[in-house]
């Protein structure tokens, strides 16, 4: 599939995901009045804003969780909202990876079966699943503990596990909705720093919701939504006065 | 202190781009909107003014009659509403403690009938890009580094926070500031 600029109609030069004008809401609530975002292949970009501003719900749209009451949402050279639900949750599961602020990992399950879910769910063969599970348990200081539980995990042992099952089938797109916000400081710290580590390491794109401005600063760019739009200001080339 | 000290010309030149004014209603307009609990003296309002019709920045006029010390009345140069100008939009150096800027921005702003929101917006982005560059030296310094990066981070933090909960009440504020 080819990727024509936004001129003409597709995705904007280098971006990989974009939202065009999307509206959205929620019974009398407008989550989204006209958002319009791209994001650059290989970028890791901080949404930002305050509470109820529409930044959890763009990327709900941007994922396909959500399709769009109105606008479009375009993913690598495909209209991503006019796809079938069958399709969307094909692409969700093969293309893009998920970190939410809590793990949301399957508590009965081990920490190797959480993370070579993904893969099992692809009808990757069970004994390659769980080899590829292992190989990431050394990467995010997980080792020894492919056998334990999920349910018995400390708070940022549960994130590391969260993004090891989001990254590996190999995402192109990773999303974080407040990845470290049930986190203190310092674990937050080191789950950023795993997370921006595994993507620059990986290539993958992420795109990272977070009303933290130390969250947002492990980002290469951030901007932020306000009553349901993006705000192209804070894309502006910045002079500092001295 | 240095902070109050560049503001108070940069201020008066505001109030005076609003209308031109005598020392007297400048020192009450600055009393009311920025003294908080600390009047600006009238020999620093005077001598301000002097140095800013020194540099071209504001005449002065001629002194008119009536009671006080000084009677003239001062109006802005494009030279001081270029300078007033560029102060205005430019966003600030990041680091801690520039609430004492960023409130008489924001106050002059609305008074002026300017788009303080996207000053705000730019000051943030100008933070987050202070941010950015302490984080990047966390992660590639030694431990000495990382205690000092995070020590102007939380301040840092704690600025856009006050920019964040500004930004949420300026309806609030340009109401409070037409109606002063």
């Amino acid at each position: 599939m080819t990727t024509l600029d936004v001129q003409g109609g597709r995705l904007s030069p280098g971006a990989i995901i974009e939202a065009r004008d999307v509206y959205r809401s929620f019974g009398q609530t407008q989550a989204l009045a006209g958002a319009s975002l791209a994001v650059q292949r290989g970028e890791i970009l901080a949404v930002m804003g305050p509470s109820g501003s529409g930044k959890s719900t763009l990327l709900h749209c941007l994922a396909g969780i959500f399709p769009p009451d109105k606008g479009e949402i375009w993913f690598d050279g495909q209209r991503l909202d006019k796809l079938s639900d069958t399709r969307r949750t094909e692409l969700r599961r093969t293309a893009f990876g998920f970190v939410f602020q809590f793990g949301q990992l399957v508590p009965e399950l081990t920490v190797a079966d959480n993370i070579a879910l993904p893969l099992l769910l692809n009808r990757v063969h069970r004994k390659a699943a769980y080899a590829k599970a292992d190989a990431w348990l050394p990467r995010l200081g997980l080792d020894g503990l492919g056998g334990r539980r999920t349910g018995e995990l400390s708070g940022g042992q549960a994130q590391r596990v969260a993004l090891a099952r989001a990254v590996v089938a190999q995402p192109k797109l990773l999303f974080a909705d407040e990845p470290t916000g049930s986190l203190d400081t310092l674990t937050g710290e080191m789950v950023m720093e795993l997370l921006v580590g595994v993507a620059r390491e990986e290539g993958t794109t992420v795109v990272l919701v977070t009303h933290d401005a130390r969250v947002a600063a492990y980002a290469d760019r951030e901007v932020q939504v306000r009553d349901g739009k993006v705000i192209n200001r804070a894309d502006a080339e910045v002079e500092v006065s001295r | 202190m240095l902070a109050l000290m560049t503001v108070v010309p940069l201020t008066l030149l505001g109030l005076l781009e609003r209308q031109p004014s005598h020392g007297y209603d400048l020192k009450r307009d600055y009393d009311a909107f920025f003294g908080r609990g600390k009047p600006l003296p009238f020999g620093q309002v005077y001598s301000t003014l002097g140095r800013l019709a020194r540099d071209g920045k504001v005449t002065g006029g001629d002194a008119e009659p009536g009671a006080g010390p000084d009677r003239k009345r001062y109006a802005i140069t494009e030279a001081g509403a270029r300078e007033f100008d560029a102060w205005l939009t430019e966003p600030i150096e990041p680091e801690p403690h520039l609430q004492t800027v960023l409130f008489s921005k924001v106050v002059l702003a609305l008074m002026l009938g300017r788009p303080a929101e996207a000053y705000l917006d730019t000051q943030r982005t100008a933070h987050i890009q202070r941010m950015r560059e302490l984080t990047e030296i966390k992660r590639s310094g030694s431990l000495m580094d990382t205690l000092l990066a995070d020590h102007g981070l939380f301040h840092l933090e704690a600025d856009l926070r006050w920019i964040d909960v500004t930004s949420a009440r300026l309806d609030a504020l340009a109401e409070m500031v037409r109606n002063s």
